[in-house]
């Protein structure tokens, strides 16, 4: 009886460590949210949205042209990186399978995903920036796709490969040829994991800063010339926050939330189309 | 030696010494017989007796994978299609395949069926539409699926899904029809189903069916093919295999003596 209760006893011991344990990580998601949302709710207002930047001890303007380039630096990143990702996801699943060759690709992605994402920045200065004389906002696109594929290609590779084999069989059991295959039944069966990736990866480098500072830098004037420096949600934020204005830190406020609160929102949008459409 | 009889009616499949090795290891050790065309044929033996390798081999899916090796012939109508030059995708076409458990494909219930038929070029509408209706209809399932043709086939239960496959395989109107144990993961409602299926497709199309259920093979078939550690055993016509067979390990493995 002794033992049982013992058992009893850690059975409720351990539910209560696990349980506070989860409620310990999720206080610090809701501390960090709450905290922006009291320091930065008071700094949000249309004027955030539309207006030009400021000067140096204005108390109007806004982040326009950081948000304007914050989503142009990351949308064409974006579609570097879905194409590059999921063709070459499709490689390693479909077509190497556990070759030597898809193997070290699988490797070496993974090398790719754990480079800090500084180098990954000065790389592309070394390549792009330094070679054109200038900062420019597709360097910065560029870079960011560098550390976007490596995430988009294992996704697609892990979910390509849960396919059940007799799924594709049965394609193939009908006259199928491979890219028919992959194309009609694979991705389909896939679809779900791969827009999750996708999503993943795009939050994963909707926040990054320091890939964008050698590359896109900043840029205190609205501007949607890819080929100059561009201002960006992160590096503005790292500016106005260091800055000795008032209302230039108030602005950084303000860029933290719309920062967040848009990757959250494409967190939650792409997971519910992918929902929808699975369930369909 | 192996019992394997002639069939009277006309031969729609030769095989011809046939050996099968999945990298060194053979599996199918010289496999001689004839399949009657229009009629079901079925194959059963004990697990790991080589039954689905054969039935895979009528459809060359195990080109799908490295290392896989046939010797020998299978004739089709006369052909070879083991040779290298046989165009697999239009043997496919030709010989179609329903499968262990049921692969309703991610899209909806009309997509499925539709699916070999568009891969053979079909667009226009309203004949896609109708060859959809009597491939359903012939696998006995549109009354149940034809308010809802646009709803996503993994919606349906297990049995209607292996109906569907059924549909999608007859849609290109094969001349053979190959299933692999296509009622081990059903009910025995849903396989009472699938057996009036197979039934009903005699005469019409040439049926080879892998099953591990003698009481199935002897209901459904007209002929069966006993199979033994990768040798062909006996062939003959299903009520004389059952009834009376030619080899001792037919009658040990059909009396249950082992297996």
């Amino acid at each position: 009886m002794d033992a049982v209760r013992r058992r009893k006893f850690i059975n409720g011991f351990i539910l209560v460590l696990s349980t506070l344990a989860a409620l310990f990580g999720l206080m610090w998601l809701f501390w960090i949210l709450g905290t922006l949302l009291y320091k930065g709710l008071g700094s949000l207002s249309l004027e955030v949205f539309i207006g030009n930047p400021p000067a140096p001890g204005d108390n109007t303007g806004g982040l326009k042209h950081a948000i304007v380039g914050q989503t142009l630096i990351v949308l064409i990143a974006t579609l570097i990186g879905i194409p590059v990702g999921i063709l070459a996801g499709t490689y390693l699943s479909e077509y190497g399978g556990n070759s030597r060759v898809a193997n070290f690709i699988r490797d070496l992605s993974d090398v790719v995903m754990s480079v800090p994402s500084i180098v990954v920045g000065t790389f592309i200065y070394a390549i792009m920036v330094k070679p054109a004389g200038h900062f420019m906002g597709i360097a910065g696109s560029v870079s960011l796709a560098i550390m976007m594929i490596p995430i988009i290609l294992r996704t697609t590779d892990d979910m390509l490969r849960m396919v059940p084999p007799e799924l594709r069989e049965a394609a193939y059991a009908l006259g199928a040829t491979k890219f028919k295959v992959i194309k009609d039944v694979v991705y389909r069966a896939a679809i779900t994991g791969i827009v999750t990736g996708v999503i993943l990866s795009v939050a994963r480098i909707g926040g990054e800063t320091a890939p964008l500072l050698f590359t896109s830098f900043n840029n205190n004037f609205f501007t949607l010339n890819i080929f100059q420096p561009m201002a960006s949600l992160t590096v503005t934020m790292y500016d106005y926050a260091m800055s000795p204005y008032k209302y230039w830190q108030q602005l950084a406020w303000a860029a933290a939330i719309i920062l967040t609160f848009g990757v959250l929102g494409a967190n939650i949008i792409g997971r519910v189309i992918a929902h929808y459409k699975f369930k369909k | 030696m192996a019992f394997v009889i002639e069939p009277k009616e006309p031969v729609k499949i030769v095989v011809d010494h046939l050996k099968f090795y999945y990298g060194d290891h053979q599996v199918l050790k010289d496999i001689s017989f004839k399949v009657p065309e229009k009629k079901v044929t079925a194959l059963i033996g004990p697990s790991g007796c080589g039954k689905t390798t054969l039935l895979r081999c009528f459809n060359r899916m195990h080109d799908l994978y490295p290392g896989n090796r046939y010797e020998g012939r299978i004739l089709l109508d006369g052909e070879n299609i083991l040779d290298p030059n046989y165009d697999v995708i239009r043997l496919r076409i030709r010989v179609g395949m329903v499968f262990q458990k049921p692969t309703a494909f991610p899209m909806s219930i009309f997509d499925n069926v539709a699916y070999g038929l568009r891969l053979q070029g079909l667009k226009n509408k309203t004949e896609l539409a109708d060859r959809v209706e009597k491939a359903l209809k012939d696998a006995a399932l549109w009354d149940e699926v034809k308010d809802k043709l646009n709803k996503p086939a993994t919606a349906l239960s297990g049995g209607q899904q292996q109906r569907l496959c059924i549909a999608r395989a007859i849609a290109v109107e094969p001349e053979v029809l190959l299933f692999d144990e296509p009622t081990s993961a059903l009910d025995p409602i849903s396989t009472a189903k699938i057996e009036e299926l197979v039934v009903s497709f005699r005469d019409k199309l040439t049926v080879i069916i892998v099953t591990h259920n003698m009481q199935q093979a002897a209901r459904v078939s007209d002929y069966t093919a006993f199979m033994y550690m990768g040798e062909l055993i006996e062939f003959n016509r299903t009520e004389d295999l059952f009834v009376k067979p030619k080899e001792k390990l037919t009658e040990d493995y059909i009396t249950g003596r082992f297996g």
